[in-house]
């Protein structure tokens, strides 16, 4: 099985009790990102929709590339792969 | 025969001469048209799209202005001598194709030619400025960009602090300022262009008076008001150059993507959230848009809760100057500039991380085919917190 880091955003950091990078297991970025989601309850609908496609608001990146411009959540990973999840963030002013 | 007129006529026969006429359509080909002239003569009147380096400094200054050591310099001083001087001196730095102007600026000017006189800096502006000028990325013709560029910061909070101080010292000549909140204790903790004196008061005319007393030249537009759909087109068609998005919600920030799309304007994102920090430069036609990169804000629902905020004082500081830097190299057009990169900073661990941005050709509002093409008030929210509309 391959194992990979998956970064969590601070915003989703309530869900993965603080930690701030979890290893997942799984042969893509759907399988990493699904098991880390039943690791972790309630972290996946923040990040997928219910077709288990990145939400409008959420960009999944593989290293630097976004997976949209791979072959989206059915890339490949490989043994140590970074997997970013990236949300918007509204912040700035008050 | 007097030495120098010996000197001279021995420059003559190797420094080949031309007259203006020649050095014009000479510089129209490509060649650098090298002003030697001093500083009190250039303010004058000098041909355009010369450099104006002088004499003193040439030798350590022409390298910046000329990288090339074979383009062609046409050397031009007062009246045809000292530009001799000058060549032979370049042509011992290593520079092959070297000219000089017979007859010098006085013949240039007398036979029609093209001149202009540059703008000049007060002594004040000068010495304010001087870190500025003696660095050939920004010198004279870069501050002089800054000082007619028009930058507008959208929020004068945590993000706008940093960025409107940082702008305003480096001579931006219009600053504007959209806010519509007033200065409380809470953001004294983060927002260091407001004080305790101003406890109440409209953080936009706080910033105002800070920029002020920093630098007296900047022209600062105060907007007291929440950027809405109604008033975001007024507010953008007074000609700014860059826009500065410091603001705290996505309703504001999709406004100012989508704004900044239909009227052309660069947005310099910056956002922040307890320890981590993210921006990037939207610049229309050049690379994506927020919206390529988020399509849609969060619902309700899937929005971090209030409860959850929080942001480390600092970190605005760091995330708000990287946006000024941003800012002033759009001003200046010089070095690469976030397009297409979202840095992400996390200031707990201090590291930057950095990802590569796409234009999307689907994207509702720069694709090819938007499907977003009037403004979109979005509900403000926060879960768990109160909730109203933002318009």
């Amino acid at each position: 099985m391959t194992t990979v880091t998956v970064r969590i955003p601070t915003p989703l950091r309530s869900y993965t009790q603080g930690a701030d990078e979890v290893r997942a297991e799984g042969a893509t970025v759907a399988e990493a990102i699904h098991t880390l989601g039943a690791a972790h309850a309630g972290l996946l609908a923040h990040v997928l929709t219910p077709e288990g496609e990145p939400r409008q608001f959420v960009n999944i990146y593989l290293g630097s590339r976004n997976v949209r411009t791979l072959q989206g959540m059915a890339t490949r990973v490989t043994e140590g792969d970074v997997i970013s999840i990236v949300p918007a963030v509204a912040g700035g002013a008050t | 025969m007097k030495a120098k007129e010996r000197r001279l006529a021995e420059l003559r026969a190797a420094i080949p001469e031309v007259t203006p006429r020649e050095a014009l359509a000479l510089q129209a080909q490509g060649a650098a048209l090298i002003d030697v002239r001093e500083a009190d003569e250039i303010a004058q009147g000098s041909p355009p799209g010369g450099h104006r380096l002088g004499r003193g400094f040439l030798e350590l200054k022409i390298e910046d202005a000329v990288p090339d050591f074979e383009r062609p310099l046409v050397m031009m001083c007062n009246s045809g001598a000292r530009s001799l001087f000058a060549a032979e001196d370049l042509r011992r730095l290593g520079y092959t194709r070297l000219f000089s102007m017979a007859g010098g600026y006085t013949r240039w000017k007398n036979e029609g030619l093209p001149v202009e006189v540059p703008p000049r800096f007060d002594p004040l502006a000068r010495e304010r400025y001087s870190r500025h000028l003696m660095m050939p990325e920004v010198g004279e013709a870069g501050q002089l960009k800054l000082m007619a560029s028009k930058v507008i910061l959208v929020g004068a909070g945590g993000l706008g602090s940093p960025a409107a101080m940082y702008l305003a010292a480096a001579g931006v000549g219009t600053l504007g300022i959209v806010d519509d909140d007033v200065v409380d204790e809470t953001n004294l903790q983060r927002q260091i262009v407001h004080s305790l004196e101003r406890l109440g008061e409209p953080k936009a005319e706080s910033a105002k008076r800070t920029i002020e007393a920093l630098n007296p030249d900047v022209e600062v537009r105060v907007f007291k008001e929440r950027l809405t759909s109604e008033n975001v087109d007024r507010i953008l068609a007074e000609g700014w150059d860059v826009i500065v998005d410091g603001a705290d919600n996505f309703p504001t920030r999709y406004l100012v993507n989508d704004a900044s799309v239909w009227h052309g304007i660069p947005v310099v994102h910056g956002s922040i959230f307890r320890f981590e920090g993210q921006a990037t430069v939207f610049k229309p036609g050049e690379g994506p848009c927020y919206r390529c990169l988020f399509p849609q804000p969060p619902p309700p629902e899937l929005a971090p809760s209030c409860a959850e905020g929080g942001v480390l004082g600092v970190l605005p500081g760091i995330v708000g100057s990287i946006q000024a830097n941003e800012a002033i190299k759009l001003a200046l057009g010089a070095g690469e500039t976030l397009v297409g990169r979202l840095l992400l900073f996390d200031a707990l661990e201090t590291t930057f991380t950095e990802i590569a941005l796409r234009r999307d050709p689907s994207c509702p509002v720069c694709g090819e085919s938007p499907t977003i093409t009037e403004y979109v008030d979005y509900v403000e929210f926060c879960q768990g917190g109160h909730t109203h509309v933002s318009s």
